[in-house]
């Protein structure tokens, strides 16, 4: 094991059982400050449950090592807005003491007129705008995204990929994103962790173009090893 | 009926704050999706209060909340150790608690009990439900961002450090705490209403949580208020007034919202 100050996260023999069936077995990784993981893998593979016992939302066995003094933003799948009168101003002040309109410029949520908008009514762009926008207000060192475009038009999620991508360089925020795009992985990752349950594959995210690692996530499940 | 002016203003003073303390809470409780739940529990504090009037307590309305509180801490108990939904379990409890109820209070105080009775509403009711309102709606603004997070992502509340769990509770034990209180004046079988429908209205005329959760308190206030009022100069039990007034409310809104598209 490398010295663990270059390391964002170590993950050693994770294990996630829920009402007695194995969701994550045995999961090993580790990730360097600084980088991109993509985690990919079928329906079910265990990525967001990953996610929840990243962020010990759920009990788990194993290890998980995360830097030392980690803040984790995060920013997940699903939320239920549709039916709640709160406007984006409202509900980015939930977090204390925020200048809100100083959070809308990293996410390139110019236009102040959203601030007053309904949650409800954003864009799918908009809205995982608004989402990241509040994974951001603590200056945390490490994000999480379950599927950042998720219900976005196809012409947005490349600027919000690219978004991340500059907040990675400028900010040296270490980022894990759950996605099933090959071009995003390829595009916005440093490295690529495939699961089935346990690790199909890690390794450097340009691997993904290789058909034989392509046939490893999207063929039959083999665990592989861990290493890069 | 006849109603002293001391009286009346006992009424609508208890009427008053009973109306936005509910219509604060019940805010809560429809974005929930629980709004059965406010009415539930309404009907939970019948077989209490048939005990109250069995044991001639001073303060009958003590059995309402002892009971109140047993059936909020139940169905919370209930709802995260089962996968029954809320409204399955507080079906079956609010059902049975009514036929309890009803199987026990006596039958000169049922019709009291059920629609509400400004008569004998008094001085201290008045203040145990201004100083209770008041505790109630402040402790529900100290959680209610919370709440709401956990309505829009449970996975970031949590992450942010909320005990979910423990804050419905706090929740669900304070709404008992209001709907108890509202039984004098709306009675058991309508207070759920306050709860329910001034928030209801609120929805249709409100795009922020601000605006929301105050025309909640005001449109409970002004239908508890105009109830009581419309009780004591008509004669007729004030349960059914406070729902005719607060409908009418939420009629207008339903058109003020249908004007503005």
């Amino acid at each position: 094991m490398e010295n663990s100050n270059d390391h964002a996260l170590i993950v050693s023999n994770l294990s996630v059982k829920l009402q007695n069936q194995m969701i994550l077995d045995n999961i090993s990784f580790e990730l360097k400050k600084g980088t991109a993981l993509a985690i990919v893998g079928p329906n079910g593979a265990g990525k967001t449950v990953l996610f929840k016992a990243l962020l010990n939302l759920l009990p788990h066995e194993g290890r998980i090592e995360w830097q030392p003094k980690v803040k984790i933003g995060y920013v997940p799948q699903n939320i239920s807005v549709s039916d709640i009168p709160i406007s984006v101003k409202e509900f980015l002040s939930f977090r204390n003491g925020l200048d809100v309109e100083a959070h809308l410029s990293p996410v390139k949520l110019n236009d102040k007129d959203v601030l007053n908008k309904n949650l409800g009514v954003l864009s799918g762009g908009q809205l995982r705008r608004v989402l990241i926008a509040w994974a951001l207000v603590d200056n945390p060192n490490v994000l999480l995204f379950d599927e950042p475009t998720t219900g976005v038009d196809l012409d947005s999620e490349e600027p919000i990929y690219r978004m991340l991508n500059e907040l990675k360089m400028k900010e040296k925020i270490t980022i894990l994103l759950i996605t099933h795009d090959i071009h995003i992985v390829r595009e916005y990752s440093d490295y690529l962790l495939a699961l089935n349950k346990c690790v199909t594959f890690f390794g450097e995210s340009k691997e993904i173009m290789n058909s034989s690692v392509q046939k490893i996530i999207y063929g039959e499940t083999v665990c592989a090893g861990t290493q890069p | 009926m006849i109603l002293t002016i001391e009286t009346l203003a006992f009424s609508l003073v208890t009427g008053i704050f009973v109306g936005i303390s509910a219509g604060y809470l019940g805010s809560l409780m429809v974005l929930e999706k629980m709004a059965l739940v406010g009415d539930a529990l309404s009907h939970v504090a019948l077989p209490g209060l048939a005990i109250g009037l069995s044991l001639h307590l001073s303060y009958p309305f003590l059995g309402a909340f002892v009971f109140l509180f047993a059936a909020a801490v139940i169905i919370w108990h209930l709802g995260r150790v089962t996968r029954l939904s809320f409204e399955s379990i507080v079906g079956a409890v609010f059902t049975l608690a009514l036929a309890i109820g009803i199987l026990i209070i006596p039958e000169a105080e049922l019709l009291e009990a059920l629609f509400g009775d400004i008569t004998r509403v008094t001085l201290l009711d008045a203040v145990i439900a201004a100083v209770i309102s008041v505790v109630a709606v402040s402790l529900t603004k100290i959680i209610y961002k919370k709440l709401v997070l956990g309505m829009i992502s449970e996975e970031l509340a949590i992450s942010k450090g909320i005990n979910i769990a423990r804050t419905n509770l706090l929740y669900l034990l304070l709404v008992s705490v209001i709907v108890a209180i509202g039984i004098k004046i709306v009675g058991t079988l309508l207070v759920g209403f306050l709860v329910i429908v001034p928030a209801a209205a609120a929805k249709n005329l409100s795009s922020d949580l601000f605006r929301y959760s105050i025309l909640s308190a005001v449109f409970g206030a002004i239908s508890s208020f105009s109830g009581v009022l419309l009780s004591s100069y008509l004669g007729l039990p004030s349960g059914p007034l406070v729902v005719i007034s607060g409908i009418t409310v939420f009629a207008a809104t339903v058109l003020a919202r249908w004007k503005a598209k």
